[in-house]
């Protein structure tokens, strides 16, 4: 399998790779923490100024999202938006990370001397900071925010299926929707009264009991995956892409037709404990627990069994649990998402799980990269931020993205950022070389 | 026992259309080992091309400039359409998947996935949002039989349908080029090797297809009337269902399973609520995978090996 390399040739010729080296070694000594920390610095300052700011340059409104959305509706105003991302985003940031790099490698470092968990902790912890800070402007960004996280959820438990274990599987909106379904049901039938009958239990138990939801329906979901999994065993590429189609629209049709759960309108009234804080932590325990597991030995076994099913069998690999297992961790992630994505929006019902849903998960998973835990974070994101900034273009959006997929298809058949590892310990380490330290706890996925 | 019939004749119609269009994506998976998600996308531009080309030659005969028989507009509709689709295709075979040959086929998966959004999203823009309303360029006649009626639309449909599908069955077994596609699909990288041009054969593969695609869009829209960009979603996957359950480079079986989903899909609408029919037909599909996962007529080869 061939490993992208992300960092150019020593001496590069095109244009574009000299600027982009020029770029990175302008930022290359600024640890994660630099960034957060930039990030913050201008959340906070455009809490204070943003709004006085977008009325004294023309702008009726704080611009939501980075202004693009503005610009597309009324190009006049493109100056005015640039402006503002200059004065709120760009030049805090580059201003903190080319100037603090000495003070955030210090402390990066200084972290470092704690176990690695405990870093780990302070650098969530200042992310969801700037995250919050970020998206206290406006609800539209909470959403934006919420469903971005969400759907790095999805891509990385699809990314496991398709990417790791180099099946073509279609079956995710499914797992989606038994997990919505379930965890709706649960919260909805104990808590909230509907027509499934009265309140059960307070409502005050509801955020202690809403994990339990979850991880019900993500175990709902594994057990739809048990209905993909045994037919894998006998086929493998193009005849699983169909049974897993087939799972697809099972379910999808299932649920139009179970009058009692809505059929084709679907229930709402689900209770609003999908808060930020909370997509957040499931999105984190969901990359950490993901990351682990592609990078233990079954993750191994995984690759094995894309790259040479036979071999891997001579091998010792036990490719039938290898299978099982990672059809229904991944469908129990899908399931967890599903859920989420029910209590975000408020609202659960077939029609979102169907042929676009998958059409959807499939490009932000082969625009981000396959078999690998960066790329479908950056694809997620990438893609989410893409739908959102381009929505004034209405039609010509489905233009315009599918033609950027294209492009990168043609360009990196395997999307963006494949086959790279994610390291927790390079990536909090300080990029300064005399502040490098030995990390205790350097065993990944201890 | 009419119902029966009547039932029979209607899924030979509805199956034709999943059979038409299981061709094109047997055959370009069966010679290129690649799939076309676009494939649907191109039966619903090969719809529009014969609506109007249809359109054109009823405003021509209307006018006095150039007046035909209906039976020579039908068929001038339907060849013109299977003709110009074929560039369509041949198109998007240049644009999105000659350049990602030696790409893993996933990745070429995803592109035809994107280029029938696109064909989909240029559809809406260009002719926007009203449906078009496929004229109607024969007259309908409607034959009793007993319990069964039949129409003249329904008839036609099938025969041309199975007269097609008979042409193409020939041109594979007898011709040269049709001798090199099944080559190609036994041995794909061998057969380059021995002076048989790739390029050549991957875009008479996908013309063909897209010009049996576009008879389907011209049958639907005489069947169906109506026209709407997002009408080759449905069919395009389940055809593409139809095409693996065949069995991989049997054309003949891509056909029967078409016409078996046709027979599910009408059978299942008829004896229980028709919101299950989807429910119903994918359970058995996925029943026949189970105990034969290489479909009707595909080579059974070990499980484990990649192909």
């Amino acid at each position: 399998m061939e490993v992208t390399t992300g960092h150019s040739s020593p001496t590069p010729r095109k244009g574009f790779s000299r600027i982009w080296n020029s770029i990175s070694q302008f930022f290359a000594q600024t640890p994660l923490l630099g960034w957060i920390l930039g990030i913050l610095i201008a959340s906070t300052l455009e809490l204070l100024i943003g709004f006085p700011l977008a009325r004294a340059i023309g702008l009726n409104k704080a611009p939501v999202l980075f202004g693009v959305d503005i610009a597309l509706k009324t190009p006049l105003l493109l100056p005015a938006t640039l402006l503002y991302d200059l004065v709120i985003y760009i030049i805090p940031i580059v201003l903190v990370v080319r100037f603090l790099n000495p003070l955030t490698n210090r402390l990066a470092a200084w972290l470092l001397r704690f176990p690695m968990w405990v870093s780990a902790l302070v650098h969530m912890g200042l992310l969801y900071l700037a995250l919050d800070l970020w998206t206290s402007v406006s609800d539209y960004r909470v959403l934006v925010a919420k469903l971005m996280m969400i759907a790095i959820m999805i891509t990385l438990s699809l990314n496991v299926v398709n990417g790791f274990m180099g099946e073509f599987s279609c079956s995710h909106p499914g797992f989606m929707a038994l997990g919505a379904y379930s965890a709706s049901l649960v919260t909805v039938f104990l808590f909230i009264g509907s027509n499934f009958g009265p309140a059960i239990l307070p409502e005050s138990l509801g955020p202690f009991i809403f994990p339990i939801a979850l991880i019900l329906g993500g175990l709902v979901a594994s057990l739809g995956a048990l209905l993909v999994a045994f037919p894998s065993f006998r086929t493998r590429g193009d005849y699983l892409a169909i049974i897993s189609l087939a799972f697809m629209f099972i379910v999808k049709s299932l649920f139009e037709n179970l009058e009692f759960l809505g059929g084709a309108r679907g229930f709402g009234n689900q209770p609003n404990w999908a808060s930020l804080p909370v997509v957040f932590i499931w999105t984190m325990l969901c990359i950490w627990i993901i990351n682990n597991f592609v990078q233990s030995t079954m993750g191994k076994a995984l690759n094995a069994v894309r790259d040479n099913e036979l071999a891997a069998d001579a091998m010792t690999v036990d490719t039938r649990k290898t299978k099982m297992i990672t059809f229904l961790f991944a469908a129990f992630w899908a399931g967890v998402a599903g859920g989420l994505f029910a209590h975000v929006l408020r609202y659960v019902n077939p029609g979102t799980f169907g042929l676009q849903k998958l059409a959807e998960v499939l490009a932000m998973l082969y625009f981000g990269g396959l078999n690998s835990v960066t790329g479908s974070i950056v694809g997620a994101i990438g893609y989410n931020l893409l739908s959102e900034m381009l929505r004034p273009l209405e039609l010509f959006k489905w233009i315009i993205i599918p033609l950027l997929l294209i492009l990168v298809m043609l360009y990196r058949p395997t999307g963006l950022i494949a086959f790279k590892e994610f390291d927790l310990q390079k990536i909090l380490q300080p990029k300064t070389p005399q502040t490098k330290v030995e990390v205790k706890n350097v065993t990944p996925a201890s | 026992m009419g119902s029966f019939l009547q039932n029979v004749v209607n899924a030979l119609q509805w199956g034709s259309f999943y059979a038409l269009i299981a061709l094109g994506y047997s055959m370009v998976y069966g010679v290129l080992m690649l799939f076309n998600f676009a494939h649907g996308d191109i039966f619903m531009v090969g719809a529009y091309i014969g609506f109007f080309i249809a359109t054109g030659l009823i405003s021509l005969s209307s006018l006095g400039i150039l007046t035909l028989p209906s039976w020579a507009l039908l068929a001038l509709t339907i060849l013109l359409a299977m003709f110009l689709t074929s560039f369509v295709g041949m198109l998007v075979e240049r644009i999105g998947y000659r350049p990602l040959r030696g790409a893993p086929r996933a990745s070429a998966a995803i592109t035809g996935l994107m280029i029938g959004i696109i064909l989909e999203t240029g559809n809406l823009a260009l002719l926007g949002a009203t449906r078009k309303k496929f004229p109607d360029i024969i007259e309908t006649t409607t034959f009793q039989l007993g319990e069964v009626s039949l129409t003249n639309t329904k008839i036609l449909i099938v025969l041309i349908s199975l007269l097609l599908m008979f042409a193409l069955h020939q041109f594979i077994q007898r011709t040269k080029w049709g001798m090199a596609m099944r080559a190609m699909s036994a041995d794909f990288l061998v057969v380059p090797l021995m002076g048989v041009p790739l390029n050549t054969i991957a875009a008479l593969t996908f013309g063909i297809g897209s010009a049996l695609a576009a008879a389907a869009g011209v049958f639907y829209g005489l069947a169906y009337p109506v026209l709407d960009p997002y009408m080759g979603i449905e069919y395009g996957w389940k055809a593409f269902v139809a095409a693996i359950l065949g069995g991989r480079g049997s054309v003949v079986g891509a056909a029967i399973a078409g016409f078996l989903m046709g027979f599910l899909d009408i059978f299942v609408a008829t004896y229980f609520p028709s919101t299950m029919r989807n429910l119903i037909s994918f359970s058995i599909i996925l029943i026949i995978l189970t105990f034969r996962p290489h479909g009707f007529f595909g080579t059974a080869h070990s499980a484990s090996l990649r192909l």
